[in-house]
């Protein structure tokens, strides 16, 4: 039993509401499994496809292949299965296991096509050079921290479309334009004043700091729950909550 | 999908660690600072119409823990009414379960980043302002064990707050177990079942370049107040460092702070306080042994304008005696 205090509520303060993509990508259920399988491929996919271009100097047509080569037989092979929470992080696993794909397939120096039945992932992949261009690896990160940042920054990016689809769907969209104007539209560390922001979106500045402080807290709800989903346990969940959220000044 | 900067993903990291403050009577404003512990935050009261620094546990922090050391900083906190410590007006948990309490905002700037920028006097004034909160504190059986320039604040109007009790010690509190192990700054805590906590035996806290040989030992035992009065004198050596050469008597009252076995240190903080006052008097710092011309510096120091006019005096009844001595 855990020796938690009441104070500041229960420990289990982290989103339960939806159940770990990792673990459903290893069901028995056809359906839970490419729920799963979805969700992984969602957020892990860019990070691998920029993690082979740095790590292995894939050129762009090599990291496609692999990346679609890597997605494609980790569904149909299973790959996943093999994860086991009590040894690490599912990132860690992930990594590991493209590291040794991509290894094997350039030791074998055939690269293996993937086989006729399947499926070949949609994914945009102009778009993930793109952003290679506007924000170049630095030589500093090495390949491990640089899965990583891709990593948070695929998460970010997801937790951010939840927000805007969410915000739409509920009628609130002045919330989620004021976010997206604040916290989005940043030169580096320059902000534009509360009272820019309610003489631009002309609204009182009380106003502005209501929607913000509520799409603020909206985006903290989606960023924990997307990381509940891509964990396997609550251990991992924490510990990658503490390394996504624990950002020293 | 949007893309996002390096930048903008620093940014939305720290967003997402913004506490909800939905349910609470504050607005979030922005980010002040971060610790290991927690972050403080800018908020305004929407009840009393007035801003506050909000200081929220640091998600990263471990759960328990992290929780009761901020309560237990703002109970010890609520219980030192100075004007040198900082005011603590509510505290409670946030609807994302993390502790927080709400303290006075304060305007102004750290002493490490000010210091510099004051001439001696003025420094060594705001140095007796920390030293009486200080004291302040000990009288109450509490011990800061991380004083240093960064945790003090000095406000618009030359008010001097001491800051960040996060790792104080309650003289009145034992001690838990033995610890296993040496932990960084600001670690080191137990939970109470009561929702106290302190530091384990062997637990190392504090900022290495202000601490005690006792504190950095982790004989949390045997660290009471001459802890801090070691760290005053780290804090003094620091305020005189723009002078190059440190005036004598001011090296002298360091070195006494300073001391390595705590018997030999100040006896209080109301002691060094009162020797630096001597040194602003011009009188003899107790901590110094002076010799006959240093001396005679001091007293023609502090009785320049007493002794000039006697001088003067003296000289013209000279000069008239003389004058009325020959016709």
């Amino acid at each position: 039993m855990r020796d938690d205090t009441g104070i500041g509520g229960s420990a289990d303060r982290f989103p339960e509401t939806r159940s770990s993509a990792v673990l459903a990508a290893q069901s028995p259920d056809l359906l839970e499994r490419e729920r799963g399988l979805a969700i992984l491929v969602e957020t892990y996919w860019k990070p691998a496809y920029k993690y082979l271009r740095l790590r292995f100097g894939a050129s762009n047509e090599d990291a496609k292949d692999l990346t679609q080569g890597f997605f494609a037989r980790a569904i149909e092979k299973d790959f996943f299965d093999g994860y086991d929470p009590a040894r690490g992080s599912f990132r860690t696993y992930l990594r590991t296991c493209l590291d040794r794909f991509a290894a094997n397939e350039r030791k074998a120096a055939n690269r293996q096509k993937r086989s006729p039945g399947a499926a070949l992932l949609s994914l945009d992949f102009d778009g993930a050079e793109t952003e290679l261009r506007r924000e170049p690896a630095s030589a500093e990160r090495g390949a491990e921290d640089y899965f990583h940042d891709e990593f948070v920054r695929s998460l970010l990016a997801l937790s951010i479309e939840k927000l805007r689809e969410e915000c739409l769907l509920r009628g609130k969209d002045l919330p989620y334009r004021l976010f997206e104007r604040y916290e989005l539209d940043r030169d580096g560390d320059q902000t534009i004043s509360y009272d820019r922001l309610a003489e631009e979106f002309q609204i009182p500045v009380t106003q502005v700091t209501n929607f913000l402080a509520f799409a603020r807290r909206e985006f903290r709800r989606i960023v924990l729950e997307k990381l509940r989903e891509i964990t396997a346990n609550d251990r991992e969940f924490r510990e990658e909550a503490r390394s996504l959220l624990g950002v020293s000044s | 999908m949007r893309w996002l900067s390096n930048a903008t993903v620093a940014h939305l990291r720290r967003v997402a660690e913004w506490p909800d403050l939905g349910a609470t009577k504050y607005r979030l404003l922005g980010e002040l600072g971060r610790g290991g512990m927690g972050t403080v935050y800018l908020a305004e009261d929407v009840m009393l119409e007035r801003r506050v620094a909000l200081k929220v546990v640091a998600t990263s922090a471990p759960a328990p823990e992290a929780a009761a050391r901020m309560l237990r900083e703002a109970r010890i906190l609520a219980g030192l009414e100075h004007p040198g410590i900082v005011p603590v007006h509510d505290a409670g948990a946030l609807p994302d379960g993390r502790v927080f309490y709400a303290m006075k905002r304060v305007d102004g700037q750290r002493l490490d980043a000010l210091a510099p920028t004051l001439p001696l006097p003025e420094r060594l004034r705001i140095f007796r302002r920390i030293c009486e909160a200080v004291a302040f504190a000990h009288a109450r059986g509490v011990i800061h064990r991380d004083l240093k320039p960064e945790n003090v604040m000095v406000g618009p109007f030359g008010e001097v707050l001491v800051m960040d009790w996060g790792v104080a010690k309650i003289l009145s509190e034992p001690p838990p177990a033995t610890g296993e192990g040496a932990a960084a700054s600001g670690g080191g805590a137990a939970a109470r079942p009561g929702g106290g906590v302190a530091t384990a035996e062997g637990t190392v806290v504090g900022t290495a370049d202000y601490m005690a040989p006792e504190q950095a030992e982790g004989a949390v035992e045997r660290t009471g107040p001459p802890a801090d009065i070691f760290a005053l004198g780290g804090v003094l050596a620091f305020l005189l460092r723009p002078e190059g050469a440190a005036p004598r008597p001011l090296s002298a009252a360091v070195r006494k702070a300073r001391a390595t076995l705590p018997e030999d240190r100040y006896a209080s903080a109301g002691e060094l306080a009162a020797d630096v006052t001597r040194y602003l008097e011009g009188q003899r710092v107790l901590a110094h042994a002076e010799g006959p011309l240093e001396r005679a510096g001091r007293v023609f120091t502090r009785y320049r304008a007493a002794i000039l006019l006697i001088l003067g005096y003296l000289l013209v009844r000279t000069l008239l005696i003389l004058f009325a001595g020959h016709p």
